[in-house]
């Protein structure tokens, strides 16, 4: 048998002896976990509305609490336990943009503050700055000349 | 074929000595552990060096229990996952022995025995030591996130063994000995996820237990165990269905270091255990206490290896296995 029969056959195997991942309960737990964090995100900015502060300036301070948040519970070890449980329902609010950037930072704090935790910290946000303020310029270029 | 087994003689094991981390202490086969840690940093600032420290500790339990010092001891075969050995060679230093430095991913346990046996069979050395290392905390932050990142883990993925295992071989005749080898081949069968190397792993093992079972000529019922190293539950699977494929049937023989050292159902390990320390804790500490106490007097040891790095998988490469076999009998 040739070698590209063999790995398609063998692909075929792994792919019905290797169990996939509960689509259905990790989307649930994601809705419920990550629901739960924009609720949290919404009864803070109620909160923070009620000292009469402008529209922006409260959801700038609310994203703001929720990062601080996502940062104190990577910091004591908490966020990747629920992340466990919750799936991509702490990764997709502000909160999972916090852990992604703590988290590199204080693993690489061995390697000293430079070349540590000043270069790896964006180990894993970097892509997302990257290609989001990259799509945000073309946005703005044609929003520009669209207007 | 080339004829990949070699026979050994006078390769007798002196002594072994296991140690391991909480999650693995909290596992089935914590009683037979030789050491165990409750603290994973072992007292160290960072997961390098707290390997580097558990594979010493290692070393020096290995010897205290063979009543040698490193001046006894001819060549030091060693290795871990660690990016060019970090582990072994900070760890080991100290100990003053001649040292082969390896890397055969999650099999050098069994590669670095090989090596050992060979060194002792073909007169070079009277005694070798075999010993390697794997860190939990030091092989995410290597291969995968960082320990406290969100990460999602799929259900095929396995969970890097904090342990380490030593054995000191040697010509004097014990009542362990190490009758002959197969090195295994790199066997590439185009599987590319990271996180399901019990599927990059199981053709490579079938490939070499194959070799070895026409190789040394024997029937596979010569064997009370055939002990694979980190397969976990899916590479058990894919191995058990590829040799049933040559039309041998191992499923009553085989055990997986990794399907043994946790329990999947309580301690979120997934698949189960891999790395270079799950073999070699897990023989160390398990298998050689079977052996010697005559449970069992006739193993067939797989280390198997994933044969990746972090670049490697960006560059979209394939995931190769390599397995390599060491039989160990009890001997009178």
């Amino acid at each position: 048998m040739d070698v590209k029969a063999r790995e398609k056959k063998y692909s075929k195997l792994v792919k019905k002896k290797s169990p996939s991942s509960e689509l259905f309960k990790d989307m649930c737990r994601a809705f419920v976990v990550g629901g739960l964090i924009c609720v949290v995100g919404q009864l803070l900015s109620f909160y923070i509305e009620s000292f009469g502060l402008k529209k922006e300036d409260v959801s700038s301070i609310t994203s703001s609490l929720l990062i601080l948040i996502g940062a104190l519970l990577t910091g004591l070890g908490w966020y990747d336990n629920i992340a466990r449980y919750g799936k991509a329902g702490t990764l997709v609010p502000i909160t999972g943009f916090a852990n992604s950037i703590v988290s590199p930072a204080m693993e690489y704090k061995t390697e000293g503050y430079i070349l540590g935790v000043g270069a790896k910290m964006f180990i894993i946000a970097g892509p997302v700055l990257v290609y989001g303020i990259s799509a945000s310029v073309i946005y703005g270029v044609v929003y520009y000349f669209m207007k | 074929m080339k004829n990949q087994t070699i026979t050994v003689d006078n390769v007798y094991i002196k002594s072994t000595f296991s140690s391991v981390g909480t999650k693995e202490s909290e596992g089935p086969l914590s009683e037979f552990f030789d050491a165990k840690y409750s603290d994973d940093l072992l007292g160290q600032d960072s997961w390098e060096k707290a390997e580097s420290t558990l594979i010493k500790n290692t070393v020096s339990g290995a010897l205290t229990a063979a009543k040698m010092t490193s001046n006894d001891v001819d060549l030091l075969f060693a290795g871990d996952l660690l990016n060019q050995c970090t582990a072994s060679s900070l760890g080991l230093k100290a100990f003053d022995i001649p040292f082969f430095g390896l890397y055969g991913a999650c099999s050098t346990f069994v590669e670095s025995m090989m090596l050992a046996s060979l060194a002792i069979s073909g007169g070079f050395a009277n005694t070798a030591i075999a010993a390697t290392s794997s860190h939990f905390c030091s092989s995410q932050k290597q291969y995968r996130f960082p320990l406290e990142y969100g990460e999602v883990r799929t259900p095929t993925s396995q969970w890097t063994v904090t342990g380490s295992g030593c054995a000191v071989l040697t010509r004097e005749k014990t009542k362990l000995k190490i009758n002959k080898i197969t090195v295994g081949k790199i066997v590439d069968l185009g599987i590319t996820d990271a996180n399901n190397m019990g599927a990059a792993m199981a053709p490579s093992a079938a490939d070499t237990i194959y070799a070895h079972l026409g190789g040394a000529k024997k029937d596979h019922d010569d064997y009370d165990c055939i002990i694979t190293g980190d397969l976990a539950t899916v590479g058990t699977e894919l191995l058990i269905e590829l040799m049933a494929q040559k039309n041998i049937d191992i499923r009553r023989k085989h055990l997986d270091c990794g399907s043994l050292i946790f329990d999947r159902s309580r301690q979120n390990v997934d698949a189960g255990g891999s790395g270079c320390g799950c073999i070699a804790s897990v023989f160390s500490g398990f298998f050689a206490k079977k052996l010697l106490n005559k449970e069992i007097t006739k193993v067939l040891l797989i280390g198997t290896g994933a044969l990746m790095s972090p670049s490697s998988v960006l560059l979209g490469e394939p995931i190769a296995g390599i397995s390599h076999a060491i039989e160990i009998e009890a001997v009178n």
